[in-house]
């Protein structure tokens, strides 16, 4: 379902994803882990057309993003790191937007919004401004806009940053019965959510992969530890240069 | 389809918050005002709205900016530019969604200034071709100054950035071509670059259709603008992304 080879991305002199190749099949949930500048957030964002890639190939369900990009973006859903909304809008109006976008109309748009709404509990909230949204309900609105078509293909960068303990529960859950037929692809620095979602993860590094395998393999190889091998596999100072990456 | 679901979303947003009404209030109070105090619309004694006409491209090259620097900066500072652009949508699609909501707020406002119209049609015997002339001229010089603060807005993520670099081209437009630093040029015996200067600058051309006269010129002059800038928009929001 996701396919991408060689994937390499650079930022001037700065390369951000250095030859980076995996693939997600159905029913499978990848975890994408690594410090913070690991280049996990550039993978997506050129995983999902956002962003250009420098060399390297990009498949989603076949379609390739280089030269089908609005056909492999229709089997995508994506929920963005910083969960960027619309805050004059409401959750529910947000929601219509999206689908509208998506390509949804009529019953079957209306369908699909009070879907998501219900999936990621957001009735209380539907007919809100998301201006006046907490930080959980901006994340869940945001994931609600990734899951209204249906998509084949899931990308969540960061899904449980900013929650709660008790709705990073409800995600997890949610992204491992979504898991069953879908792929995902998801990333998270926290190590416990590997184990809790994930069928496969990767440790991604200065833009490689420096590790690769189900949870308990990797725990295996960190000697019974993900925390040892995270520690073992990365580097200590990952460089706080964010900003050489264009303004997303 | 796609161009018509992000029109109506930022039409939405211009009515949902006070940015459309604010614009609607301020432009109907300042036209009149300037029509009435500085155009001398009574001293005139003439059935025509050359009063009204004659400040209007000073009011626009604040006002328009004003109403749409936030087209684009907003887009990249709340990085919503990322959500859009992981959709099955071409940003030309975009682009021109937001342009003809921000048009269409303009269209609105000009056409709330009908009060003007009625009272020359009955104090005299106005020309309404004339002023319909006019109201397209002014109309293209919304276009156009929309067009222009939405290219500028692509370039930033901060508004104010966006609204100060628009007015200043809106207002290097508008005053290049006024007929003060025009004298000024041909006192100067620079009569080429007074030449240049007319043919650059908003007002000649917005001036002869507020006569009645929109030449195939004009016309190719906004329609270019326009054109250049919104292709201008399409491309720096993809080079911004590679």
């Amino acid at each position: 379902m996701i396919e991408v080879t060689d994937l390499t991305k650079t930022f001037g002199p700065k390369v951000a994803v250095d030859n980076l190749s995996f693939s997600v099949k159905k029913g499978e949930v990848l975890g994408f882990l690594g410090p913070n500048g690991a280049g996990k957030s550039t993978t997506m964002r050129m995983v999902t057309g956002f962003l250009p890639v420098t060399s390297g190939k990009i498949k989603i369900c076949d379609i390739p993003m280089n030269w089908r990009p609005n056909a492999a973006k229709k089997k995508i859903g994506y929920l963005p790191e910083s969960a960027p909304l619309y805050n004059d809008m409401t959750v529910q109006g947000f929601l219509k937007f999206c689908a509208s976008l998506r390509g949804l109309g009529g019953p079957k748009r209306r369908h699909a919004v009070d879907e998501a709404i219900e999936t990621c509990f957001l009735e209380n909230v539907a007919r809100q401004s998301i201006g006046t949204l907490s930080k959980g309900y901006r994340h869940r609105t945001c994931l609600a806009q990734a899951l209204l078509h249906d998509p084949e293909v899931l990308v969540l960068d960061e899904p449980t940053d900013g929650l709660d303990p008790n709705q990073k529960l409800e995600v997890r859950k949610l992204i491992k019965n979504l898991g069953k037929d879908k792929a995902i692809l998801f990333s998270t620095h926290i190590l416990e959510e590997v184990t809790a979602s994930c069928s496969r993860a990767v440790i991604v590094d200065q833009g490689k992969i420096v590790a690769d395998g189900t949870p308990a393999e990797l725990e295996a190889q960190g000697g019974g530890s993900l925390y040892d091998l995270f520690h073992k596999v990365t580097t200590f100072e990952t460089p706080a240069d964010k900003s050489e990456e264009p303004a997303a | 389809m796609k161009t018509w679901t992000i029109f109506k979303r930022e039409l939405s947003s211009y009515f949902t918050q006070p940015t459309a009404y604010a614009v609607i209030i301020i432009f109907g109070l300042l036209s009149t005002v300037l029509a009435f105090a500085f155009g001398h619309f009574w001293q005139r004694d003439d059935a025509s709205l050359g009063a009204f006409w004659q400040f209007l491209p000073l009011l626009l090259m604040i006002l328009v900016p004003a109403v749409s620097m936030k087209q684009w900066s907003d887009e990249n500072s709340s990085n919503t530019i990322e959500l859009l652009g992981t959709m099955p949508l071409k940003m030309n699609s975009a682009v021109m969604g937001k342009f003809l909501a921000a048009a269409l707020v303009w269209l609105v406002t000009l056409s709330l200034t009908f009060p003007m119209v009625w009272a020359v049609n009955h104090l005299g015997e106005p020309d309404n071709w004339i002023i319909a002339s006019g109201y397209i001229g002014t109309f293209l010089v919304c276009l156009t100054f929309i067009a222009i603060t939405t290219f500028v807005s692509a370039f930033t993520r901060d508004e104010v950035v966006a609204l100060i670099v628009s007015v200043a081209v809106c207002c290097l437009l508008s005053l290049v071509g006024f007929p003060e630093f025009i004298n000024l040029a041909r006192q100067a015996d620079a009569t080429e670059a007074a030449d240049i200067m007319t043919k650059i600058g908003i007002y000649d051309h917005f001036f002869q259709a507020t006569t009645g006269k929109i030449n195939v010129t004009s016309l190719l002059y906004f329609c270019g603008l326009i054109t250049v800038c919104l292709v201008g928009t399409n491309l720096v929001l993809k080079s911004k992304r590679s």
